[in-house]
């Protein structure tokens, strides 16, 4: 599936579409399918998203999955730093991310 | 160190109201991210992988306790605990929200500092050596010229939109221990028949095309060097490239004009610019020189340390050197813990080594490319309650320019534009050298690892480097031996194929074995790989 | 909003900008427009019959013309000396250092912006072509360069 993403223009917090909105979980993204770059630039028009783009994601047990090792990342938080991660109480979140 | 006039003063005020102007205008959409961007930019404001990244300038990697103080509570109020000490002796915020940045500058200002120029394709922070000031060998204190370009530079009104970012490094020891070779621009200051000079070198750079700054001119006059500096901008301005972001560094200028060519033309717009009254007096040096004169040394303090404390003996010999003063020592922090993240501080740690400052020495530190810190001006009667407090706080690793005195970017962690994660590799490797007695064996081995061709972590300049790349989705990393940052600059060689994050440090091991077992007396790593080339470890790694 | 922003007393320069490589290939024209990579100094001995240069800035981000307009007021010219192209109100003050005079805007500019962006600094730390006394000379009025 394709989804969208980027940052929350004040905030700067990893947001992912949601279709009604922006959520802070990635595994409220919805599928996009064509439509993302056109959601991309009117989202960014509005101002209430920064840099987004459209990633290939799968959906797996644990939900969506982004494609690429970065956007995972982005989804959870610095797999250096569980606790300023999204889940700090997860041991294995990080293994979310490899 | 350098205090703001009321002159300073009133244009870092005026850049935080711009720069709030220019927020305001940007979160109510009267300026699109395109237009906004390149203006956070210079003011240090990244986008980055989980948040805003703000980077603040430390000048020539000088800073005060009160600025180190006031750098500790604005990781306490708006970020998240922590700051992030960077390969160019700044520190960086992980966590910044863009509604609070302008009130961020504005909190700095109080200080006398600023997030100016940090960022953007224009002239970035002046770097220099840790040590400057305090080491016996130095020609003269390279500082009041680091702030005399610093003044040159900021906003200058020509080299605002250059190709690219510019990097320029004074320092003026035969020793170089800030790189000085791999900067766009590098400085030596030198003494010839009774006058200060500059050595300039130009076109270092590291990236995807790494390369040693070439000489250009052996004698640029004190009171010249602006104008000659001016000269040298201004023929990368006009004909830097611009088509190609990965080929628009002055390097590339140099190195596809040829380092005569180069020279020339900017010898002959320094003929047309030295006469047109660039040059500060002699007198704006003078004002500035007193500021970084020596502090207040007591005279006749005993060279006696206690060494009774085995650790304590440990740290001394390893993190202690030598300051020009009698009964002085420079004293270095280390910010690699065991296992640690290299170049992060709690604002706890940031409050501790301000403290110290405070109270040990003469409230002046440091910052080093390495990514650790320095008190400059320590009493070696001090020393000890100086190591127990580091130690309590996590900050009396003794390992300084040994293997686990490793320099790692953010990397994938943090970064956008990196490819792989940097940290868990340095953690890694930390705790597989962890042993003091084999880190004492190995001796000097400096390691730098890069999550991205860009090279932030200098890895080009490791004697070991180690640069992160993207194969295919997985993470994968590059092994290169034989690089230097020092005055023996070289850029690093690529062993062979890539490896694992575990693989690498496998690596790593089978390398350092090696060395051990080849190294003849008196050689470093690096010495001996330079004797020995690069096969026999090629055969060692990979069978 | 502003369209056009001038510095200079008396009637802006109308006449059509030639090329480079026009104006130096014939006599007649008096203005002329230089592109982001031309070499001002081609112009340098024609600066008496030039009482408009245009500079354009392709996009702002490509500084090349602020060196061609440093270096042809350090070369005399007085005439007219327009950035054209992408210039926000944030580029405004570093152009005026560089010698421009005026400003042809691709995006008319926000008139309060302006004005605030013009008064925003004070002193200024290089000596340039623009005449203001940098701060070493302010702080050392005894010197020659003072």
């Amino acid at each position: 599936m394709k989804i969208l993403t980027g940052n929350d223009l004040g905030t700067g917090d990893v947001i992912w579409w949601a279709g009604d909105g922006w959520s802070r979980q990635v595994g409220d993204s919805i599928d996009v399918g064509d439509k993302g770059d056109e959601l991309a630039r009117a989202e960014e028009a509005a101002l209430r998203v920064v840099g987004a783009y459209v990633i290939d994601a799968t959906v797996t047990e644990e939900g969506v999955r982004p494609a690429h090792i970065k956007d995972r990342i982005r989804a959870l938080g610095p797999t250096v730093r569980p606790d300023l991660t999204l889940k700090p109480n997860d041991a294995d979140a990080g293994n979310w991310v490899i | 160190m350098y205090r703001y006039d009321s002159y300073d003063q009133s244009i870092v005020d005026a850049r935080v109201e711009e720069f709030r102007d220019q927020v305001q205008r940007r979160l109510a959409g009267h300026l699109t991210e395109d237009q906004f961007k390149p203006l956070r930019l210079m003011n240090g404001l990244y986008l980055q992988l989980h948040a805003y990244m703000l980077r603040v300038a430390i000048p020539y990697g000088t800073l005060s306790a009160k600025q180190m103080r006031k750098l500790g509570e604005i990781a306490a109020k708006y970020d998240k605990g922590y700051g992030h000490f960077t390969t160019r002796q700044n520190l960086q915020y992980n966590w910044i929200k863009l509604a609070d940045a302008p009130d961020i500058l504005a909190e700095l200002a109080t200080v006398e500092m600023h997030a100016i120029q940090t960022s953007g394709n224009c002239i970035r922070n002046i770097s220099s050596d840790q040590y400057a000031g305090v080491s016996a060998d130095e020609v003269t204190d390279p500082r009041p010229w680091a702030e005399l370009l610093r003044q040159w530079s900021t906003f200058h009104p020509e080299f605002t939109y250059l190709p690219r970012k510019f990097k320029i490094c004074v320092i003026a020891n035969e020793e170089d221990r800030a790189a000085m070779r791999l900067h766009d621009i590098g400085l030596k200051l030198v003494l010839r028949d009774g006058r200060i000079g500059a050595e300039v070198y130009a076109g270092g750079g590291m990236g995807r095309t790494p390369m040693v700054a070439p000489q250009i001119n052996d004698f640029v006059p004190e009171d010249e060097i602006v104008s000659y500096l001016e000269a040298c901008l201004r023929v990368y301005n006009r004909y830097g490239r611009r088509d190609n972001k990965y080929k628009a560094r002055i390097k590339i200028l140099v190195h596809e004009l040829g380092v005569e060519e180069y020279k020339r033309q900017v010898e002959e717009e320094y003929a047309h610019m030295r006469e047109l009254g660039l040059n500060p007096p002699t007198e704006e040096l003078d004002r500035i020189r007193p500021f970084f004169a020596n502090p207040a040394y007591e005279q006749g303090l005993s060279d006696e340390i206690d060494r009774t404390d085995p650790a304590f003996a440990l740290w001394v010999d390893r993190q202690v050197a030598a300051h020009k003063q009698p009964g002085y020592a420079i004293v270095n922090i280390s910010l690699k813990p065991r296992g640690g993240i290299p170049g992060d501080a709690s604002a706890e740690q940031i409050e501790l080594a301000a403290d110290l400052a405070e109270t040990y020495s003469f409230d002046e530190l440091r910052v080093t490319h390495a990514q650790n810190l320095v008190l400059p001006h320590v009493r070696k009667s001090d020393l000890y309650a100086i190591w127990q407090k580091l130690d309590v706080a996590g900050l009396a690793e003794a390992n300084l320019d040994l293997i686990t005195d490793i320099i790692a970017c953010p990397g994938l962690d943090y970064c956008s534009l990196a490819n792989a994660r940097s940290i868990p590799l340095a953690q890694k490797l930390s705790e597989r050298f962890a042993s003091a007695e084999r880190q004492k064996e190995l001796g000097e081995l400096k390691v730098k690892i890069s999550g991205c061709i860009n090279a932030c972590g200098h890895h080009h300049a490791g004697h070991i480097g180690v640069l992160g790349v993207d194969r295919k989705g997985v993470e994968n990393f590059q092994l290169s031996l034989g690089g230097s940052g020092a005055e023996d600059a070289s850029v690093g060689q690529i062993t062979g194929p890539g490896f694992s994050e575990d693989g690498v440090v496998d690596a790593i091991e089978k390398v350092t074995d090696l060395y051990l077992s080849q190294r003849e007396e008196g050689e470093r790593f690096l010495d001996t790989y330079r004797r020995l080339g690069m096969k026999p470890f090629k055969e060692a790694i990979y069978g | 909003m502003v369209e056009f922003l001038t510095f200079r007393e008396g009637e802006a320069g109308q006449e059509p900008a030639v090329t480079v490589e026009s104006f130096t290939g014939q006599s007649n024209s008096t203005a002329v427009r230089i592109e982001a990579g031309e070499d001002a100094r081609e112009l340098l001995p024609y600066l008496d019959r030039l009482s408009l240069v245009e500079v354009n800035f392709p996009a702002y981000g490509d500084g090349r013309g602020y060196s061609a307009a440093r270096i042809l007021r350090e070369a005399g010219y007085q005439g007219e000396l327009r950035a054209v192209g992408d210039v926000l109100v944030d580029q405004l003050n570093a152009m005026r250092r560089c010698g421009f005079d005026s400003f042809r805007p691709e995006k008319a500019l926000d008139d309060a912006a302006v004005e605030r962006a013009l008064n925003r600094y004070a002193d200024v730390y290089q000596k340039t072509v623009d005449g203001r006394r940098p701060l070493w000379a302010k702080r050392h009025p005894e010197t020659v360069n003072g």
